[in-house]
């Protein structure tokens, strides 16, 4: 066995370690430690990757001395090294970006706090992606919720803390209703590991017996990550948390948490229920309809928002939506590009809400978007990220956006079904995008028409963001380019690493 | 046509009439509710001879200031509106409830398709469970076949459980810790009102001390029983822990803050989770990596049934009990004053 093998267990343990070790830290110690943590795990995740590829198999891990169905398994494969590394760079970033505002809105004596969230919060991303075993997943599913709560009230200050404890309630309705399925799911399987527990299920499609049980898990468990990942009909928490949150919680709750739980979610479905499995039970269609009402009401939400932060969280509902349809198309294709919208976005939101921070910084730090009139000019970089991050939201070629578009476009052509409301969608969604978009990036670059406005702009002081502020945006509007010029070998790899799964 | 009996005032029956219609307020005497400064308030709630309906009177005040605050109202209190808003809630409460009965009715249909619990050839009675039960004991050295799974065959789950009980008290450190170089008015504010608090202590509540006295050395020691046996009988650090953590909270109720600080502090908490949890991640961790490369990790399973058994998993139980312990009194204490 390959020492690079061990890597998964070490960064799972590395994030919470950091983590327990952080409450004893101060503030800036605590940060050095998680920064450190996250870098290192990335490496990691990186090596893992590079193992996966060049052997061409994936490997299951044994945590302990007790082989699959008795004791707890983690598995790594090039679709888990693929995210892992994905979610470590934008989680880096956004921390990154985000450490002044960090330091200005969290209670000096709390910041060690702050970051035991985002260390627990690494480690259950990881774990969710890397796991084998379904109840491993629930108890990180936990994990990530508490630490997302904390995230978001850590601020204390305006909405945050009402908007946490909705976030709390949903969550914890998701969690239970997944729960829920999970308990169905032994009860008739018998295993908690996922690749005995795709044998029994197996067993049990052949022989057609417990057809109701299976539908209600596959509805439950569907719906449970749907709640906590923000699909349209239940996605009232979305703009107050993102709106309110600071803005590394904001970005990575936008761009990391919703998506380990869809990652989940396709994991549950590619090695416990089968893809073929989910789509005969219909549930798919359910998922897509709902995909499709969130990539238009999303829009039309963020289109009548003034709130640019809250404008970008609705935007979420509606990319969410994307990614749901691609899930619901129920092809190999719909799948991979469903996979490939979960790095855009990951990537494109988390630039939009740092850049969106560099903008404030230069307006005095209104929520209105008319606010930000001229502030692309007195802070140009910023005001370049948000741009590449709108474009790229729109579906600008070269950039990430373009790329998942098209794969969506294309995958939807295999479905014959489904063909004709998904193109519709798409062309409607990007139409709405570009409204709201082009509508802020143009405010951004239009000159301060009145005298009074142009004085409170003084008093806001023209200056140049702080150097990490720009390592961020610089590092984000590359990754964006990197995944939207090169995008092949990265679709490869995820057709590749889906096909694993199987 | 019935007569009302003599003694019908001092009735039980009437008593509990009284109770259930809300007329009785329970905290009205014997009870000291109502902090200094308050006096006036405090007169006139004493004062009034229906305290229930006086009750209902202030939460439709409430209410109404509620409904006033409300964001659609900020350009004047519009009546109609209000009313729509009303009916609204009462839609939305019947929505719901009509949703939730949805719910359980699907979920319980499910349950009726579920193998009879129990059954012999039920799915969840397969190789899993014949292993842990047959060669449990000889695998894990624990006596106790529930502490040899959760803490053997499948340690990682529980180290992510012990994880949760960790950020959660992190999370209600970030909720209600009270910091004393804070600025912020309402922390400020909060700060004062916790001082109240420690003014009124201790209680000294004759019999709650001496029942205290009396119960506290049992509930410890039954605490730390329960979880030095965890590998051998029911029971194991979680239970324990919180066993060991209800203790203590009977202590400070009892003696107040001034006598538990002076061997529980804030610190001695950090030091005894970040211990704890540091020893169990090691530990595992190092059984981890010894168990996935196929190595043998050296650690004497002991003889069956004896205390210094089972290799791991008495080390564990005590990490385990010490942080739920912590955490239980943690929260108690955060919610009480804000601190420890």
């Amino acid at each position: 066995m390959s020492f690079v093998q061990n890597f998964p267990f070490f960064s799972i343990i590395i994030a919470m370690f950091s983590g327990i070790l952080s409450s004893v830290l101060s503030g800036k110690k605590a940060r050095n430690l998680s920064l450190a943590a996250i870098g290192i795990t990335g490496v990691m995740s990186a090596a893992v990757l590079a193992f996966c590829v060049r052997t061409g198999e994936s490997y299951t891990y044994m945590m302990g001395h007790f082989p699959a169905p008795w004791g707890n398994e983690i598995r790594a494969g090039v679709l888990e090294g693929l995210t892992a590394l994905l979610f470590e760079i934008v989680m880096f970033l956004a921390v990154i970006g985000g450490l002044k505002y960090t330091a200005a809105d969290v209670e000096e004596s709390k910041q060690n706090l702050f970051y035991i969230m985002i260390d627990l919060m690494l480690s259950s991303l990881l774990a969710l992606v890397y796991t084998n075993d379904l109840f491993t997943a629930y108890v990180f599913v936990e994990i990530n919720t508490i630490a997302g709560c904390g995230l978001i009230m850590i601020r204390q200050k305006g909405r945050s803390l009402s908007s946490a404890i909705r976030y709390m309630i949903l969550s914890q309705l998701g969690s239970g209703l997944f729960l829920i399925g999970l308990s169905l799911l032994y009860d008739v399987t018998g295993h908690l590991l996922m690749s005995p527990a795709k044998e029994a299920v197996a067993v049990i499609e052949a022989a057609g017996s417990y057809e109701v049980p299976m539908l209600v898990i596959t509805a439950v468990v569907s719906v449970g990550l749907g709640i906590k990942s923000g699909l349209y009909p239940f996605h009232y928490w979305i703009p107050d948390t993102y709106g309110y949150a600071t803005p590394t919680a904001s970005a990575i709750l936008s761009g990391l948490v919703s998506k380990g739980y869809i990652f989940l979610l396709i994991k549950i479905f590619y090695r416990v229920l089968g893809r073929e499995n989910v789509v005969a039970s219909h549930i798919v269609n359910v998922l897509f309809i709902f995909g499709v009402a969130g990539m238009i009401l999303g829009s039309v939400h963020a289109i009548a928002e003034k709130d640019t932060r809250r404008m970008i969280a609705y935007s979420s509902v509606a990319q969410i939506g994307y990614i749901y349809m691609g899930i619901g198309l129920g092809t190999e294709a719909g799948m991979v590009a469903a996979v490939f919208h979960i790095f855009t976005h990951s990537a494109t939101k988390a630039l939009l809400f740092i850049s969106a921070v560099g903008l404030y910084e230069v307006s005095g730090n209104k929520k209105d978007y008319l606010s930000l009139r001229g502030a692309g000019n007195r802070n140009p970089l910023a005001g370049v990220g948000f741009l590449v991050g709108s474009l790229s939201m729109v579906g600008f070629p070269m950039l990430a956006g373009f790329i998942s578009k098209l794969l969506f476009a294309t995958s939807a052509l295999q479905s014959p079904h489904k063909m004709f409301i998904t193109l519709i969608a798409l062309a409607v969604s990007t139409v709405l995008n570009a409204v709201y978009f082009l509508r802020l990036v143009i405010t951004l670059y239009r000159p301060t028409p009145t005298e009074e406005e142009h004085e409170t702009v003084k008093k806001a002081v023209v200056r140049k963001s702080s150097w990490n502020l720009r390592l961020a945006i610089w590092c984000f509007i590359v990754l964006n380019v990197i995944l939207g010029m090169f995008s092949q070998p990265i679709v490869n790899a995820i057709s590749n690493g889906l096909m694993m799964f199987e | 046509m019935s007569r009302k009996k003599d003694n019908y005032d001092s009735s039980h029956w009437l008593k509990f009439k009284k109770w259930i219609n809300g007329d009785v307020d329970l905290l009205a005497q014997g009870m000291e509710a109502w902090m200094p400064g308050q006096e006036t308030t405090g007169a006139d709630h004493s004062n009034s001879s229906r305290p229930g309906n006086q009750r209902l009177e202030i939460y439709e005040a409430i209410r109404e200031e509620e409904l006033k605050n409300l964001p659609i109202f900020a350009k004047g209190f519009d009546k109609s509106v209000a009313h729509g808003l009303d009916f609204f809630r009462k839609a939305y409460r019947f929505m719901s409830v009509l949703l939730c009965a949805g719910i359980i009715a699907v979920l319980l249909w499910t349950v009726s398709y579920l193998p009879i619990f129990g059954n012999a050839g039920n799915p969840d009675n397969n190789e899993v469970s014949a292993r842990y039960i047959e060669k449990g004991l000889q695998e894990t050295g624990a006596v106790n076949i529930v502490t040899g799974m959760i803490l053997d065959y499948r340690a990682f789950d529980t180290f992510g459980e012990s994880c949760v009980l960790f950020i959660a008290s992190c999370c209600v450190l970030v909720l209600l810790r009270i910091d004393a170089a804070s600025k912020d008015e309402t922390t400020k504010k909060r700060r004062k009102e916790a001082a109240y608090d420690r003014l009124y202590e201790p209680k000294n509540d004759i019999i709650l001390q001496k029942c205290a006295c009396l119960l506290v050395p049992i509930i410890l020691i039954f605490g730390i029983y329960i979880v030095l046996n965890g590998h051998l009988s029911p029971g194991g650090g979680f239970s324990g822990g919180a066993v060991l953590g209800s203790g203590l909270i009977l202590y400070l109720n009892a003696f107040g803050f001034k006598k538990t600080e002076r061997f529980f502090t804030e610190k001695v908490y950090r030091r005894m989770t970040l211990c704890a949890l540091t020893f169990y991640c090691l530990a595992k961790s190092y059984s981890f990596f010894t168990g996935a490369n196929h190595l043998d990790s050296g650690i004497p399973l002991g003889t069956p049934g004896a205390i210094l058994s089972s290799g791991l998993i008495l080390p564990l139980n005590i990490c385990v009990g010490l942080v739920v312990a912590c955490t239980m009194y943690a929260f108690y204490t955060l919610f009480r004053k804000g601190g420890m």
